[in-house]
């Protein structure tokens, strides 16, 4: 079983991101369950969504305490949650960032641990540059699907066109595409590195 | 011998249960094919208003609707005394849930006859003023916000009688009731609170709302009549005189919703979404003296620790509603066609034109003998 | 058709192939999303005929069902939490008139303190009230179990409640397998009433019932859900049949043949409870677990049946009796009644605390060597709670609860980089 945890701000599309990831895992044909740390609605506030991958049924429901991959969509969250918390030591990050992890000041959490796993990506640019809208969720979901080869571009399409229609989901697909393939690519400068 | 015409006395007189008028100006309770909607064998005490205005007004909302009616009925008086299991008075669908739900569950009942397509039935939803004004007000308020096609009857004793004579928000002002006793400085129930449910209906701009009274019984079937030819939330709001809880003579039950309307403490009306379209008016003023005297729950107002300050407030109130819905002649309200309207509706209640001399005898006997 | 879909939305898909006639439903947490999703069904033309009606407050929400019911519509409607109990006289009323209402649970806390959060204060709260009461484990049972509640209800003519764990399982993604409507038709046949208000039959329902008559009205709602406990199981094997799928049904049993520990539970906790009993299995423990899914009626033989061997229990729930311990945990004691079996309470996830396998773990450990007080109260902060105490030991006027309890947890502060 694979579990990650997305954390993000209310207005973001955290609860929507988990729920798409479980959707592309689902296209794949396995099982995947997808659920918020539930709270009153609240924009700005600090959010936790969490989503389980398996090929069997998944009848645990406490929340993910170790996560195999944490995604970051808001940066100042950094300072105000230990958003690392329970990280497995072979997990990856994806963070919503221009900048780098060195940049961010997070090599002390590199160490010890599997660099290439670690990520950043400026997914709100990317959604404000293909969406017209600075939320990173779809962005990020395809970045994460680069980075850790859980799942598939094609099933982050799919779930994108589940859950969106015409020029959104357009918008949604050029910018997961572009995220997507900007993964792949900060990979392969990392590995060179 | 010769051949001597009978003459009918009768014939031209409008007593509601006239049965030799033209079929055509029957009463419905005149008519041999009636409902009997709530049937003799029911339990409520000897002159009870609301059991009077319950016969008239089911009757006459079952003529209209030829038949086809469900009634919804909160706990209460009328509840309690018309259905002691195994018995029930009711020969028409009939069902009692609870005492603040009466308005959702006849909502409830009007969506299921929407959705099965029958459209010919209707819903009458009915209840006290303690149901109707306090426990069951948000759901009243909530089926009049929706429009739902019930007509809702309160039937308006002035407390909850059921349970011994308590005090409710439509409980008037110096009123002696279990819980407003005539104590202290100021007896009974206090000034300055309670509801008006009637005016409250017509903030919701519904499409039909009416006061009435058992005193004029073919005004009262009239307005259900009315009411059933409409659709959507209705309100009447009828005036029920309890003797038990008022300590008035059983047989004064007619004769003191009369003193009611006359003295201006009820006034009678109707109102199409939210504005007055019509007045009973005022046949012959009196004071309020005269319909506060006979009843015991005002007793503590008059005799060795009379409050003459308290009585003259309460004429105050009806006065305000004189002026406020122009009650009589010579204070009328803005629209002028309200008089007309009112005289082409109830020609049998015409105030009487100046200087009829001949009928002067006639209107003082309906006065003070309280015959309709 | 299998889809990927939150909880609240398979429901209301549900509840659509059921074909209800009037659904009315005030809006509370979490079961928002079920009447929401049914709302615009109706609004759609997708579900019809059907009258959907915004009602305003919990109480209208059940009285409209109340007179939908009577008239002879199929009626439904959702709540939790306060608002059941902002409907409880209206509860009471459905269940004593008879009147098959199908009602979701989305379960949450009750306050005092406010609470949006999973437990089972709220549906057990009524266990008493003559409604019925399946609790589903997952989110494709909570489908299942409400086309066969429509069926038991209108059967047997007594309302039911279909109980789902809020945000849990309501707000969860996970895999369900949406039946067709043909499926669903051929299960649930049109709704034939009892007794029914009809100008053609006039009957008066409602009415004062004495002393004289009312112990045997009373006991005829017992026997009705008597009848239930043979009925509930029948209508899961017809289910089995129909839809090839084993859902609903009195009790759920899993690796208990040879247990020498069960762990009893309601609700979705079952699955991580599951995982952890595996875990233990692989371990050599001689572990197992009882599921209850009917809780009212309550199934008294089953539950002993499925106990009978073992050599202790645990009844771990999400509801607390003040003052008392278990709630659940009375019922099942009764159930082993004469049968020397040891029994345990853990109170757990009230108010939506997550209940871990971590925990779990441990309290199974411990309930194993029978080194459990009668009542536990799992993963309680005792240390806040003791200085609580001792705080009203000092003071008279010392403040409210919650609020108190903060002087010590202290506040998180935000660090701004």
């Amino acid at each position: 079983m694979f579990q990650i945890r997305v954390h993000g701000r209310g207005g973001q599309g955290v609860v929507t991101a988990a729920e798409m990831l479980s959707v592309a895992a689902f296209e794949e044909g396995r099982h995947a369950q997808a659920f918020p740390s539930f709270g009153s609605e609240r924009t700005g506030a600090p959010v936790v969504a969490f989503c389980r991958i398996s090929d069997r049924e998944i009848r645990l429901r406490e929340p993910v305490v170790e996560p195999d991959a944490v995604i970051i969509q808001d940066p100042t969250l950094l300072h105000q949650i230990d958003v690392f918390a329970g990280l497995k030591p072979d997990g990856y990050v994806l963070l919503n960032s221009r900048h780098s992890i060195e940049e961010l000041g997070l090599n002390e959490l590199v160490k010890g641990r599997q660099a290439e796993r670690f990520c950043t990506l400026p997914a709100t640019e990317l959604g404000l540059k293909h969406v017209g809208r600075p939320i990173p969720n779809v962005p990020l979901l395809a970045g994460f699907a680069a980075l850790s080869g859980i799942i598939r571009l094609e099933s982050v399409i799919k779930a994108i066109n589940e859950k969106f229609a015409g020029k959104v989901a357009a918008g949604n697909i050029a910018a997961a595409t572009e995220a997507y393939h900007l993964v792949k690519e900060m990979m392969t400068g990392v590995s060179h590195a | 011998m010769g051949f001597q015409p009978v003459k009918f006395y009768q014939t031209g007189t409008f007593t509601v249960g006239n049965r030799l008028l033209a079929a055509d100006e029957r009463s419905v309770q005149a008519g041999q094919t009636r409902s009997n909607s709530i049937n003799s064998g029911h339990r409520a005490c000897q002159g009870c208003g609301e059991a009077l205005g319950a016969r008239y007004a089911i009757d006459a909302a079952m003529a209209e609707s030829n038949g086809q009616l469900i009634a919804v009925n909160a706990t209460g008086c009328l509840e309690v005394f018309s259905t002691p299991y195994p018995e029930s008075s009711w020969q028409v669908a009939w069902i009692h849930s609870l005492f603040g739900n009466a308005p959702a569950v006849a909502t409830g009942v009007a969506a299921a006859m929407k959705v099965k397509g029958r459209t010919e039935v209707r819903v009458v939803a009915q209840g006290g003023d303690g149901s109707t004004t306090d426990i069951g007000f948000g759901c009243l308020s909530g089926m009049f916000e929706r429009n739902d096609d019930v007509l809702y009857i309160c039937y308006d004793n002035e407390a909850y009688m059921n349970t011994g004579v308590q005090r409710s928000s439509a409980t008037p002002p110096a009123a002696r009731t279990a819980t407003t006793m005539p104590v202290g400085s100021e007896p009974g129930n206090v000034f300055g609170q309670g509801k008006n449910l009637p005016e409250i209906a017509m903030a919701h701009g519904i499409p039909y709302v009416a006061t009435a009274t058992v005193a004029d019984l073919r005004d009262l079937e009239y307005k259900v009549r009315r009411a059933m030819k409409m659709h959507g939330a209705r309100y009447i709001h009828l005036f029920v005189p309890c003797p038990l809880g008022w300590g008035t003579a059983s047989s004064d039950t007619i004769r003191m919703a009369r003193l009611a309307k006359e003295s201006g403490m009820f006034p009678v009306f109707e109102a199409e979404h939210g504005e007055v379209t019509g007045v009973l008016k005022i046949r012959h003023k009196v004071p309020v003296e005269e319909y506060l005297k006979p009843q015991k729950r005002f007793a503590h107002l008059f005799g060795t620790h009379a409050r003459p300050d308290m009585v003259a407030r309460i004429q105050a109130i009806a006065d305000r509603n004189i002026r406020k819905y122009g009650l009589l002649n010579g204070h009328e309200i803005d629209d002028p066609a309200d008089d007309e309207t009112c005289h082409a509706r109830f020609p049998h209640l015409n105030p009487l034109p100046e200087g009829e001399e001949a009928n002067e005898s006639l209107r003082e006997f309906h006065v003070n003998e309280g015959v309709n | 058709m299998l889809k990927q879909t939150e909880g609240s939305k398979a429901v209301a898909e549900a509840i659509a192939l059921c074909r209800p006639e009037v659904i009315c439903a005030y809006p509370i947490s979490p079961q928002t999303h079920i009447v929401e999703g049914l709302g615009e069904m109706v609004k759609s033309g997708e579900l019809a005929p059907c009258e959907f009606i915004n009602v305003e407050s919990e109480f209208a929400a059940m009285s409209v069902a109340i007179g939908a019911s009577a008239a002879g519509a199929r009626s439904y409607t959702a709540t939790a939490s306060q608002g059941l109990l902002f409907m409880a006289e209206a509860v009471y009323n459905a269940s004593g008139l008879g009147l098959p209402i199908v009602m979701t649970v989305a379960n949450r806390a009750i306050g005092a303190p406010i609470n949006i959060w999973n437990d089972h204060s709220d549906s057990l709260s009524q266990r008493d009230s003559g409604w019925m009461q399946l609790f589903a484990e997952t989110n494709q049972e909570a489908v299942d179990l409400h086309i066969q509640a429509f069926r038991l209800a209108e059967e047997l003519s007594m309302p039911i409640m279909v109980c789902m764990d809020g945000f849990i399982l309501t707000h969860a993604f996970e895999r369900v397998d949406i039946p067709s409507q043909q499926q669903v038709d051929a299960y649930l046949p049109p709704f034939e009433p009892r007794q029914v208000l009809d100008p053609a039959q006039p009957v008066s329902i409602g009415a004062m019932v004495g002393p004289e008559a009312f112990m045997e009205v009373r006991y005829l709602a017992h026997a009705k859900q008597m009848q239930a406990i043979e009925r509930i199981p029948q209508l899961a094997a017809e289910f089995k049949q129909a839809f090839g799928r084993d859902s609903g049904g009195l009790v759920r049993t899993y690796c208990t043949e040879d247990a020498e520990t069960i762990i009893i539970a309601m609700g979705s906790v079952l699955g991580t409870i599951k995982d952890t009993v595996d875990e233990m299995r692989l371990a050599g423990h001689k572990i197992g677990v009882l599921g209850i899914i009917s809780y009212r009626p309550f199934p008294l033989e089953q539950v002993r049946a499925a106990l009978i061997n073992s050599k202790r229990f645990l009844v771990l729930e999400k509801s607390l009796a003040v003052g008392m311990g278990g709630i659940v945990a009375t019922d099942v004691r009764m159930a082993v009644t004469g049968t020397g079996l040891k029994g345990f309470t853990a109170i757990a996830g009230l108010g939506g605390r997550p209940i871990t396998k971590a925990s779990l773990h441990k309290l199974f450990g411990q309930l194993e060597k029978e080194e459990l007080p009668p009542v536990t109260f799992l993963d309680l902060d005792w240390d806040a709670v003791n200085k609580q105490l001792e705080r009203e030991r000092q003071t008279r006027r010392s403040g409210p609860v919650a609020e108190n309890m903060l002087h010590d947890k202290g506040i998180i502060s935000a660090k701004f980089g």
